[in-house]
């Protein structure tokens, strides 16, 4: 075991992790935020209701978001100080900007609505929903340009070997993170969607009667969810066709793609082994053509195979690692340009198919709820609970397709400008002592196990629960501890 | 340029041990002066919607050290390795305890959580200490600013010091706190704490900014040092005559000028090597280039007043006192 395997481990783990709670945040808070909007409209109860139950379950899972996310900005410099050294110049700003523009904002703005509810005058109250759901969009917009820059590093050059940033303009405006924005915000609707609908269609058959709140939870958790697939196809669609001319060799693995074809056939399903040596010998059920009109737009494109990129690759990038004691068992060797085939291959595959089944399944509870049914069938609720679970994995999927694909660099060349900006992941990590990073790495993995036993277990209670009594109506200037907790 | 993203770390880090400050102090002292139930809610609601507001103060910090200064921002993190992680540990024990603590209605419940935040308080206040004091009294580090000795090699009793210097005031900022923001007989134990607590909490701090004067500081820092022994008397004083707000105002001016001497006995270095001061980094190596500064400015410039509003305005709209009756 070596610190970089370790390190690397240790950030897959924690992130995928810290990205669990995050969509759920996103897209739970803008529609918490509209339920609320609809209940100082309208003055309707059921809307009131709505936002007390979900704004609790939001909270507990925020609190999460919260302290992984901690954990996150420590890392780059507790285990990756080299990386941290390297790009600070540039990758420093995108990040000292969200705490300061957006996490302020979120985190004071929610202490303001959750303690707030009987002190604040109604508009104002939901002005700081708003304005935390807001800023939890602003950071997620912060951190993806901090992300996309590591994808395609643009607005910088490189003085005495490092990055340093010539325009802030260019790195909030990346083509990537234009892309990738919409991409995981709709992701994070994805998220909060099925989470509504799943729950709220098991109340629903519980309490046979309807009583409002549910049915409106599943219709508009449903609803939600076929939008933002639809968004996600398209954003996704804008992704791949940046990918392929900025990192061609993440989309060639995505597909497994040994020789260069033309044109190119999408692979929908492979059959066998994807990794390297024989790729060649998967069968796959192949979509003709399919492939050259994604990356290309155009059906009759060529689309460059792994073992052309890798020549590529080499020329302009050398084909051994420098001799470097730092760089321990790597030193001196040559340098593997191919990703993992079989973690790309299945994870953008997942990450598409399970996004598509979990909004299948939002589509079927619509059409089981039209016009005020209430199915009676044993199946429909432990499906709708199931399907939760579907756009959490997807995105857990999506985002080890984009890190994995990216290596083995940690910063990926920017095939058309930006000359020398690159790092290797083996020469990112920090020069610590195994004992260290396998101490951290044990105690964030149990921590964060047991913590996600209680969010569930916490979770079930309320769901459980159901709508609280509501609630006798607070005289003004009352002080006597209104607990919000 | 890079001095005054130098001093505006130095207010962050302020910023967060003056306000976290209390919250910790609350955390540690929840089974101490909470005797029922009602208290220890009163206690959690005087920091419960603020709490998280400050500790973005240390993820804000950091970020900005990431962005100013990128190798201090490495050299510290990695060096303090072991105690970064157990900082982690204990705020995601005490973030989540802190939120999750009221949700379900036991006492079994209420009192593991309890106890995760106030160890979790605890915990947090003495790395917090520890990485401050490595920070400003040195670290082994080689020319390429990466720690060479074990793991452990920077705990010493002047360390151990920083340790104690954070907690302590914690202890007792947060005891003022509670006095401010309570009514009746916890305002009353949490003011007695606080007077008891006073000398023994906030001698560590003194010394360790003596120690610091000791190493490195210049003639004028011995007036901040002295600046730091009058605002505790004074702050003990008002403590003692009942004018709790007075005494939580004369803490962060202690506090202030206690961080003032330690960063003025840092500067010009960031990161002092304890091998050779030749590897020191200093201000002027490890700053982030200019153009990078400039548009950190704008960006503290509109955002920090900003920041400064809408918390204050928190405060305001939580302004009464919390009572148990
Ligand atoms: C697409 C969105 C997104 C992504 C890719 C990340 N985060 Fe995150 N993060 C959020 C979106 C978000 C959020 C929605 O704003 C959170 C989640 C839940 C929450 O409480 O705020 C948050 C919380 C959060 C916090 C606590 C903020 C607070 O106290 O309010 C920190 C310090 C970070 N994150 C840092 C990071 C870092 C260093 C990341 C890179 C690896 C990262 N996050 C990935
Ligand atoms: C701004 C946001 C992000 C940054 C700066 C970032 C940066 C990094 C770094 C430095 C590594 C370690 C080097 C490596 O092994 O590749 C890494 C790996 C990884 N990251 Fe990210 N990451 C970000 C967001 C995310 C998110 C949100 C996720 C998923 C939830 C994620 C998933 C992973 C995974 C799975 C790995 C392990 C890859 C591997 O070991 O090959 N990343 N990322
Ligand atoms: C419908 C077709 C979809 C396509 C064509 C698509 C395409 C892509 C591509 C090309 C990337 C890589 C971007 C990069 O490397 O920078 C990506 C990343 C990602 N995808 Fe998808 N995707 C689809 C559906 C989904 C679904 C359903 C989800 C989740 C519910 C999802 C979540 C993600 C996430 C979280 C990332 C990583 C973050 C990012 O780069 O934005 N995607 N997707």
């Amino acid at each position: 075991m070596e610190v970089l395997d370790l390190a690397r481990w240790q950030f897959g783990i924690t992130t995928v992790y810290h990205f669990l709670m995050v969509p759920l945040t996103i897209g739970l808070s803008l529609l918490v935020a509209g339920m609320q909007t609809a209940w100082v409209r309208t003055g309707n109860p059921r809307y009131l209701a709505m936002t007390k139950f979900w704004g609790k379950l939001l909270m507990i899972n925020f609190a999460m978001g919260v302290v992984t996310g901690i954990v996150q900005e420590f890392q780059f410099g507790m285990a990756w100080s080299e990386y941290s050294r390297f790009v600070g110049d540039v990758f420093g700003a995108p990040l000292a900007m969200e705490g300061l523009v957006a996490f302020f904002v979120e985190s004071t703005f929610l202490g303001l609505w959750m303690f707030g509810w009987d002190r604040l005058p109604r508009r104002v109250h939901l002005a700081c929903v708003w304005a935390f759901s807001l800023a939890t969009v602003a950071s997620a917009y912060f951190i993806l340009a901090a992300n996309s820059w590591m994808q395609h590093p643009v607005g910088a050059e490189l003085v005495d070997g490092r990055p340093q940033l010539t325009s802030i303009w260019a790195v909030l405006t990346n083509s990537t993170v234009l892309a990738a924005f919409p991409h995981a915000i709709f992701g994070a609707f994805a998220v909060a969607a099925t989470f509504l609908t799943g729950i709220a269609a098991w109340r629903l058959w519980r309490s046979r009667a309807d009583d409002g709140v549910w049915r409106a939870s599943v219709r508009l958790g449903a609803w939600a969810g076929v939008v933002a697939f639809a968004g996600l196809a398209v954003s996704g669609d804008l992704q791949s066709k940046l990918m392929f001319s900025q990192q061609p060799m993440k989309m060639a693995s995505a597909e497994a793609l040994c020789h260069s074809e033309q044109p190119a056939g999408f692979s929908v399903f492979a059959i066998g082994d994807v990794s390297e040596p024989d790729c060649e010998s998967v069968k796959s059920i192949t979509v003709p053509a399919l492939l050259s009109f994604l990356a290309h737009g155009d059906f009759d494109a060529k689309v460059t195979g792994v073992e052309d990129l890798v020549e590529q690759y080499r020329d302009r990038y050398g084909s051994h690692y420098p001799v470097d004691e730092r760089l321990g068992e790597l030193s001196g060797q040559p340098i593997d340009y191919v990703p993992n085939l079989p973690v790309t291959y299945w994870s953008f595959r997942f990450m598409i198919g399970l996004g598509a089944i979990g909004t299948a399944a939002g589509v079927a509870v619509l059409w089981l709820t039209r016009g005020g049914r209430v199915p009676r069938s044993r199946w429909f609720p432990r499906l709708a609970l199931a399907s939760i679970a579907l756009p959490f994995v997807a995105n857990s999927f999506g985002w080890i397709f984009t890190e994995m694909g990216r290596q083995p660099f940690v910063v990926a060349p920017n095939p058309s400008g930006v000359d020398g900006v690159w790092m290797f992941t083996a020469r990112a990590v920090s020069g610590l002592t195994v004992g260290e990073v396998l101490t951290s790495l044990i105690a964030l993995t149990l921590v964060y196990g047991v913590l996600a036993v209680v969010e569930i277990v916490l979770m079930r209670r309320y769901v459980r629960a159901g709508i609280a009594e509501p609630e006798p109506e607070k005289k003004p200037g009352d002080d006597n501890l209104t607990f919000a907790y | 340029m890079e001095t005054f993203w130098f001093v505006a770390i130095a207010v962050l880090w302020f910023g967060y041990l003056f306000l976290e400050g209390f919250d910790f102090g609350v955390g540690m002292l929840l089974r101490v002066l909470g005797r029922t139930e009602a208290d220890r809610r009163a206690m959690l609601t005087t920091i419960g919607p603020v709490w998280d507001g400050n500790e973005v103060w240390l993820i804000v910090a950091a970020g900005a050290t990431f962005a100013a200064f990128p190798g201090w921002y490495a050299g510290l993190f990695s060096a303090a390795y072991l105690p970064m992680l157990l900082l982690l540990l204990a705020l995601i024990g005490r973030g989540v305890a802190l939120e999750w603590r009221g949700k379900v209605d036991t006492d079994r419940w209420r009192s593991v959580w309890d106890a995760v935040i106030a160890c979790g308080s605890l915990v947090a206040t003495l790395c917090v200490g520890l990485v401050i004091s490595w920070n400003v009294l040195g670290l082994p580090l080689d020319a390429d600013g990466n720690r060479v000795a074990s793991p452990f090699a920077a705990l010493r009793w002047d360390t151990a010091l920083g340790a104690l210097a954070v907690t302590g005031f914690a202890l007792v900022h947060g005891a003022v706190f509670v006095a401010l923001k309570t009514d009746g007989p916890l305002r009353h134990r949490a003011r007695t704490i606080a007077l008891l607590l006073v000398p023994v909490g906030l001698s560590p701090l003194l010394l360790l900014t003596v120690v610091a004067q000791l190493r490195s500081g210049a003639e004028w820092t011995w007036l901040v040092v002295f600046a730091v022994l009058v605002a505790v008397v004074c702050a003990w004083a008002c403590l003692d005559g009942g004018r709790e707000g007075r005494a939580f105002a004369l803490l962060g001016a202690a506090l202030g000028a206690a961080v003032l001497a330690l960063f003025g006995a840092l500067y010009p270095n960031v990161l002092p090597s304890t091998l050779d001061p030749a590897y020191s980094l200093s201000v002027a190596d490890a700053a982030s280039s200019p153009y990078t500064l400039t548009v950190m400015t704008w960006v503290a410039g509109f955002g920090a007043p900003a920041v400064l509003v809408y918390q204050g305005w928190t405060y305001w709209v939580f302004r009464k006192r919390v009572s148990t009756s």
